[in-house]
C-alpha cells in the first residue's frame, strides 16, 4: 500500500473546462459537453454496452441453452464422459471456468476500448 | 467439538473488532484483498450449508443455485461494477439520488433495500439455529436468538465492522472449511470402493444407520410394500437394507436425482429453472452488502478487475458444496429420510469418517466454516440495513440513530425466522435474489447505461416489478399451499417481475420524456469515461 494515497477529488464540470490545459481541446469539448463531446462519449457507452450485452448472450447460449438443450435432448442428458453424467460435470465443474473466461476476456476488451478513447482524446 | 466451535467463534470476533480499529481508515486496498473480502461477505449460510442440502434432496436441478449465485458476479461485472465505483455512489438509495435527482425515489429504493435485507437475514439465523441445533443439541430457536442477538449487539455498539482483512480472512476460513474435510471424505469415499452414489436398483444403506422418527409417518419400500411407523420410535437398519421412501419428505431418488428434470414437477420444471437462473444472475448486483464493498476500490477499472476476481474465488468455493451432497447420498442417508438436508455438511465429516478424533476434528473445522458464513454475512446486511435505517428512515444518521436502527435491523429476522422453519435456507436466498433481481437490477442496469430514464419511470418500475416480487414472497411464506403453475409463478416469480420491471420502468420513462435530468449526459461522461483522462 502507498504510504499517502492520492486524495480524490469530486470533479465538476466548471473546474474541469477551467483546469484543462490549451491544446486539449477535445478533453474540453467533453467536459463542456458540446455536440462533439456528447457524440463522442454517446459512442463509447454504445461500444461499451455493445461488448456487455455480446459477453452475455455468450453466457446465455453457453450456459443458458443447457435447460433447454437436457430438456429435448435426453439422450444428451443422460451422456457419461469420464464416468460422470454430463449435467453434473457441466454444472458441477465447467461451468464456473467458462463464466471467469468470459469475465476475463470482457476485462480485457473493455479496458482496449477505453485505452482506444483515451488516445483518441488525447491525440486531437 | 462444541467448545472447540465457540472458541474459534470467540477468536474470530476477536480478530474482528482489534483489526477492525487498526484498517477502519485505510480505504484503498488491493484488488485480491478486497476481492476476497466480498467473497468472504457473500457466501453465506444459503452458499455453506444450504447448497449442499439441496443437491442431496433434489440432484442435479439444483445445481443451477450455485451456478446462478457464481454468474451473479459476471451479469454485476458486465453492467454494472465500473460505472457505478465511478458514480461515486456508496449505497443504492446515494445511487438513485445521484443519477435521478429524485429523494421520493431514494425512499423507496430504501424500503426495498430493508426488505432484500431482512429476506436475506432469515436464511442466515435459519442456519444458525440449524448449526447449533446439530452441533450442541440445543433448541433451534437459541441458535436462531443467541446469534441474532450477538450480532445484533455487535452490529449496535459498532465492534464488527465491515472490514476488508476480516472478510478477506473469512472468506478463506471458509473455503478451508470446507476444503480439508472433503479431502479426507474422498480418501474415505475411495477407501469405501467408490460406493455408487445413484445405483440403478435404488439407494441402500451404506453402513448400519440408526433413525429416530419424532412424528407417525409412513414408510415405503422400494418394491411397494409399507408400515406404519409410530412417533418417537427409533429404528436400526443394516447396512445394505434398501432406503424406504418417508411419506411427507419431498426427497427425490435414483435417476430423478441423477438426471434433469423434465416433469415440470414442484419447483423443477423448464419454467422454474429458467426463473431460477434469472433471478441469481440478475439478482447479485442488488443485494445491498455486496455494493457497498465496490467504494473501496480506487477506481473503475479496479472494481472490474476485483469483481473478476470475485467470480474466480466464488466460483473456486462452490466446486465443494455440491461435493457434499452428493457424498451426503451415501453417509447421511438418514437426513433423505427426515427430510433436514441442509444440515449435510455438518454431519458428514463425523458419519463418514467415525467419531474418532480425526472425523470430531474436521466436524468442528466444519462448523466454524458455517459460524464464520452467517456471522459475515449476516453483520455485513445488519449494518447495510441498519445504515440505511437510521440515515433515511428513523433519524438522520447519528451513532445513537445507528444504534437503535440496528436494534430495528435486527429484531424483524429474528422474529420472521423463529416462525419459518420448513422452508429450505437455499429457498428463501432464492426469493431474496429475486425480489434484487427485479427491483435493483433495472434501477441500475437502466441507470447506468440509459439517458433516457426519468425518476417517473424508476417509481412506477420499482413498484409493479418489485413490488409484484415482493408479493409472491409473502404468498409463498405465508399462504396457503398452491398447485401447478400457479405455484411455480408465486415460488420462483422472477420469470414474469423482472421483465415487468424493466417494461415498466422504460414506458414510465417514455412517457415522461421531459423529466430527464439536465445534467444527463455530464453524469454519463462521468459513469463512463475512462479513469486515465481524469475527467
Amino acid at each position: 500500500m502507498p504510504p499517502e494515497p492520492p486524495k480524490r477529488v469530486r470533479v465538476v464540470l466548471a473546474e474541469v473546462a477551467g483546469t484543462a490545459r490549451s491544446g486539449e481541446p477535445t478533453r474540453v469539448e467533453l467536459a463542456e459537453q458540446t455536440g462533439i463531446g456528447e457524440a463522442l462519449v454517446k459512442g463509447l457507452v454504445r461500444a461499451q454496452l455493445a461488448l456487455a450485452l455480446r459477453c452475455a448472450v455468450v453466457v446465455a447460449v453457453g450456459l443458458g441453452s443447457l435447460p433447454l438443450l437436457f430438456a429435448v435432448a435426453p439422450a444428451v442428458a443422460g451422456a457419461r464422459p469420464f464416468g460422470v453424467v454430463l449435467p453434473w460435470l457441466l454444472l458441477g465443474l465447467a461451468a464456473y471456468p467458462f463464466l471467469f473466461l468470459v469475465g476475463w476476456a470482457y476485462v480485457h476488451l473493455a479496458e482496449r476500448t477505453e485505452r482506444d478513447f483515451t488516445d483518441l482524446v488525447e491525440r486531437h | 467439538m462444541t467448545v472447540a466451535t465457540v472458541a474459534i467463534g470467540a477468536y474470530g470476533l476477536r480478530l474482528a473488532r482489534t483489526t477492525s480499529d487498526f484498517l477502519v481508515a485505510s480505504r484503498e486496498v488491493s484488488p485480491a484483498w478486497n476481492a476476497a473480502a466480498i467473497g468472504g461477505e457473500y457466501l453465506s449460510a444459503a452458499s455453506f450449508l444450504g447448497v449442499a442440502g439441496l443437491v442431496l434432496k433434489h440432484g442435479v436441478d439444483v445445481l443451477w443455485y450455485p451456478v446462478g449465485f457464481a454468474a451473479g458476479y459476471l451479469a454485476l461485472l458486465l453492467f454494472v461494477a465500473a460505472p457505478l465505483r465511478r458514480s461515486g455512489a456508496f449505497t443504492l438509495p446515494d445511487f438513485c439520488q445521484l443519477r435521478l435527482r429524485s429523494t421520493g425515489l431514494r425512499k423507496l429504493a430504501t424500503g426495498f433495500v430493508i426488505v432484500i435485507g431482512w429476506l436475506y437475514l432469515v436464511p442466515q439465523l435459519r442456519g444458525a439455529g440449524l448449526t447449533l441445533q446439530t452441533v450442541s443439541g440445543s433448541p433451534y430457536l437459541v441458535g436462531v436468538l443467541l446469534v441474532g442477538i450477538v450480532v445484533t449487539t455487535n452490529v449496535a455498539l459498532g465492534g464488527m465492522r465491515a472490514v476488508t482483512f476480516v472478510q478477506a480472512f473469512q472468506y478463506w476460513l471458509k473455503l478451508t472449511a470446507l476444503l480439508i474435510p472433503m479431502l479426507f471424505l474422498l480418501l474415505q469415499w475411495q477407501a469405501d470402493g467408490r460406493p455408487a452414489l445413484a445405483p440403478p436398483a435404488g439407494e441402500t444403506f451404506a453402513h448400519e444407520t440408526t433413525v429416530t422418527f419424532d412424528q407417525p409417518t409412513r414408510l415405503t419400500l422400494p418394491d411397494g410394500s409399507s408400515e406404519d411407523v409410530p412417533a418417537h420410535t427409533t429404528r436400526v437398519f443394516p447396512a445394505g437394507a434398501p432406503i424406504p421412501k418417508v411419506a411427507g419428505a419431498d426427497v427425490d431418488t435414483g435417476l430423478d436425482w441423477l438426471l434433469p428434470g423434465t416433469s415440470g414437477g414442484g419447483n423443477r420444471g423448464l419454467l422454474a429453472t429458467y426463473s431460477l437462473i434469472l433471478a441469481t444472475f440478475l439478482g447479485t448486483m442488488g443485494l445491498p452488502h455486496v455494493l457497498v464493498r465496490f467504494y473501496t476500490n480506487p477506481d473503475g477499472a479496479a472494481a472490474r478487475r476485483t469483481t473478476l476476481m470475485v467470480l474466480g474465488l466464488v466460483g473456486l468455493f462452490y466446486l465443494l458444496p455440491a461435493l457434499y451432497g452428493v457424498l451426503g447420498r451415501v453417509y447421511t442417508p438418514q437426513l433423505m429420510m427426515s427430510g433436514a438436508t441442509d444440515a449435510v455438511v455438518l454431519r458428514l465429516p463425523a458419519a463418514a469418517l467415525g467419531t474418532g478424533t480425526i472425523g470430531q476434528l474436521l466436524g468442528a473445522l466444519v462448523a466454524a466454516g458455517a459460524f464464520a458464513a452467517f456471522l459475515s454475512s449476516s453483520s455485513g446486511l445488519m449494518t447495510s440495513v441498519a445504515g440505511v435505517l437510521s440515515t433515511d428512515v428513523l433519524g438522520r444518521g447519528s451513532v445513537r440513530d445507528f444504534r437503535v436502527s440496528a436494534i430495528v435491523a435486527g429484531f424483524v429476522p429474528i422474529v420472521l425466522s423463529s416462525r419459518i422453519s420448513e422452508l429450505d435456507v437455499s429457498q428463501v436466498v432464492g426469493l431474496a435474489f429475486a425480489v434484487a433481481a427485479s427491483s435493483f437490477c433495472p434501477l441500475l442496469v437502466l441507470g447506468l447505461w440509459w439517458r433516457g430514464l426519468t425518476a417517473v419511470g424508476a417509481v412506477a418500475g420499482l413498484i409493479a416489478g418489485g413490488g409484484a416480487a415482493v408479493a409472491a414472497v409473502l404468498v409463498t411464506m405465508i399462504g396457503p399451499p398452491l398447485e401447478g403453475w400457479a405455484r411455480i409463478l408465486i415460488n420462483v416469480p422472477a420469470a414474469w417481475t423482472v421483465p415487468l420491471a424493466f417494461a415498466v420502468m422504460v414506458l414510465g420513462s417514455l412517457a415522461t420524456r421531459r423529466r430527464v435530468p439536465a445534467d444527463v449526459g455530464t453524469t454519463m461522461l462521468r459513469l463512463h469515461a475512462p479513469d486515465a483522462l481524469g475527467l
